[in-house]
């Protein structure tokens, strides 16, 4: 498993490398560079889907509450980049630890809703304090990043630092899951109570997952603010949410590549498809509802089952 | 104005909007209750019943007593589709997975009616007319007796229904025990359709009558499900009692915090209720503690 992993992110790691040789157009390099944060989000939020059964709905919350945080401390009050990112996270880690306490020591519905109306919340609070966030305006000028006296100003610079930074999150992310904590974690969305019967705190554990999750996600949401140097509330609604929760659902619960297939696919996918943007919300209501009907564990494993299933009738 | 008769006056209004709340926190707590699952469409129900009003009454020009229960109906139909397709359906039953089938749901029928009602927002003339009257010195719309009265007719309708006809017994007895419930010989499965053919009713009742009061467009359902939602576990969760009581509850805090403190953050009241009833009396105001059993 692990040797095969390895050859994997080798694999993976050479595709990052030289897929922009191929690409001279800046636009798809900057699709790219958002599917590099989807990847962050949505691994993040797989952490949490798929190895500790929740579902949370108020993931762009927190990538909002990155952005606005780092935007709002580096553009008004000239704060460093780098560890205002670092203070964003903390305080975003913050605010997910205090939701964490109530709503997982329920049942996991609980937290759907209560991120879903954390969400709501969140969005309000952009719109209505326009003197701090610029309302439903947005919030221009956030400084963009740069490494001593290297700037990245440009999609090609951006691509390598995204990629590699959604690279770490991955081995990170693989490695944590390999750990006791992973399989604990794996316990624990197999069977809670089982799980608590061998001594795992299934509550802190929960609890510690969702906030790792927020923090990756607040950690994208920096990195869109400095990238894009503009920032609206419409980016951070529920919508986004579902987005990120579909691509998890479509790359399977609990398999990480297959939230890097979810997370390119899903981003890539309705750039081609420009004329049907219109549809985008009723599309994506009818993926989640057909991939929740059908294939329960997520579309990718669950075509990879159907094809197995084939193979050995053949036999 | 007298600071206790703006007092009674937010009160009348809250206790208005209030009422369409304890409405949606019914139909809540009726899927909760034979299911186990959350129905996120819920509020989607809500701003379906807002629209197919406006279709029939204001674009047919239908007399409104048809009108409204041709809603009803249609609104009903929509909760009766979703149990018989995707939940049904479902190669999984966990519960989980039920409630991310509805959130898809929810949003699948908010993309459906952004293409055939557009984005706009619509509006229903009051049901009679717009000359505020006079109680206690405090003007009530006229719309709001509307509202109240048909809500305490629709929770009187209910009652009877749960307490005295076969079928709301055998909906109760579901919700009691889906086990001992099917070995009495009680058609779980349509009670199961009966509780979302219900709970589309009652949306569709809510968003009838709240949308001459505060507009309907296709957006509108997270919120008002959001609050339903809300004011079914202020009230306690699966109570029918405790969801009209946290929804006149949950509209009266409303009005008065939009009205004394800021109107700007009216809507993330309910959420912040929510969270300090989840942390600390998760049972809601009349819900007893229950044990989990393992």
């Amino acid at each position: 498993m692990e040797k095969k992993n390895k050859i994997y992110l080798l694999i993976y790691a050479f595709i990052i490398l030289i897929l922009p040789i191929f690409l001279s157009n800046n636009y798809y390099l900057m699709v790219l560079n958002v599917a590099a944060l989807n990847i962050i989000v949505v691994i993040g939020l797989n952490l949490l889907t798929g190895y500790a059964g929740q579902i949370s709905l108020g993931h762009a919350a927190f990538f909002g509450l990155g952005a606005y945080l780092s935007a709002i401390f580096t553009a008004a009050f000239h704060f460093p980049v780098w560890p205002t990112m670092m203070i964003a996270m903390f305080i975003t880690g913050i605010v997910a630890y205090v939701i964490a306490i109530p709503t997982l020591k329920l049942e996991g519905h609980y937290l759907v809703m209560a991120t879903l109306g954390f969400n709501v919340i969140v969005y309000i609070i952009m719109i209505q304090l326009d003197s701090v966030t610029g309302g439903p305006s947005g919030f221009a000028g956030i400084p963009r990043l740069q490494i001593g006296g290297f700037i990245f100003n440009s999609d090609r610079r951006i691509y390598y630092l995204f990629w590699a930074v959604s690279f770490g999150v991955l081995l990170l992310s693989l490695n944590l899951i390999r750990s006791r904590v992973g399989r604990a974690l794996a316990a624990l969305s197999h069977n809670e109570i089982a799980a608590k019967c061998s001594g795992i705190d299934t509550e802190t554990y929960k609890i510690n997952i969702f906030v790792i999750s927020a923090v990756l996600t607040s950690l994208a949401g920096s990195l869109y603010a400095h990238y894009i140097t503009f920032i609206s509330p419409g980016t951070f609604s529920i919508f986004y949410s579902i987005q990120v929760v579909t691509m998890v659902l479509v790359g399977g619960m609990g398999s990480l590549w297959g939230s890097i297939f979810g997370a390119v696919l899903l981003t890539l996918l309705p750039e081609f498809l420009h004329s049907v943007k219109e549809y985008n919300v009723l599309i994506y209501g009818l993926v989640l509802m057909v991939i929740m009907v059908f294939f329960p564990q997520g579309l990718f494993p669950g075509i990879l089952e159907v094809f197995g299933q084939r193979k050995k009738g053949e036999r | 104005m007298t600071f206790s008769l703006q007092l009674f006056q937010f009160i009348l209004s809250g206790l208005t909007t209030g009422s369409t709340y304890a409405l949606i926190a019914i139909g809540f707590s009726l899927i909760h209750n034979a299911t186990g699952i959350v129905n996120f469409a819920q509020g989607e129900f809500v701003m379906l019943g807002g629209m197919f009003m406006v279709t029939f009454y204001s674009v047919l020009e239908l007399p409104m007593v048809i009108a409204f229960f041709l809603t009803v109906f249609s609104v009903a139909a929509v909760g009766l589709l979703l149990e018989r397709g995707p939940i049904r359906q479902a190669r999984s039953k966990e519960i989980l997975i039920l409630v991310m089938i509805t959130v898809g749901a929810s949003i699948f029928i908010k993309g459906l009616t952004m293409i055939f009602w557009g984005k706009n927002p619509m509006t229903l003339p009051p049901f009679s007319g717009e000359a505020p009257l006079i109680l206690l010195e405090a003007a009530i719309m006229p719309q709001s007796i509307w509202i109240f009265g048909i809500t305490v007719c629709v929770v009187v309708a209910l009652n009877y229904f749960f307490k005295r006809t076969m079928m709301g017994k055998a909906m109760r007895a579901v919700a009691a025990s889906r086990r001992s419930a099917m070995l009495t010989g009680i058609p779980v499965g349509r009670m199961i359709l009966l509780s979302f053919t219900l709970s589309g009713a009652l949306g569709a009742v809510a968003g009838i009558i709240l949308t001459p009061i505060t507009t309907t467009s296709y957006d509108v359902g997270v919120m008002l499900g959001l609050k339903g939602f809300s004011a079914a576990i202020l009230g306690g969760y699966g109570s029918m009692p405790g969801a009209v009581l946290g929804g006149l509850l949950l509209g009266v805090l409303e009005s008065l915090a939009s009205g004394l403190i800021s109107s700007e953050y009216k809507d993330a009241l309910a959420f912040l209720i929510l969270l300090m009833v989840l942390f600390f009396k998760p049972s809601g105001v009349l819900g007893k503690g229950k044990l989990r059993q393992v």
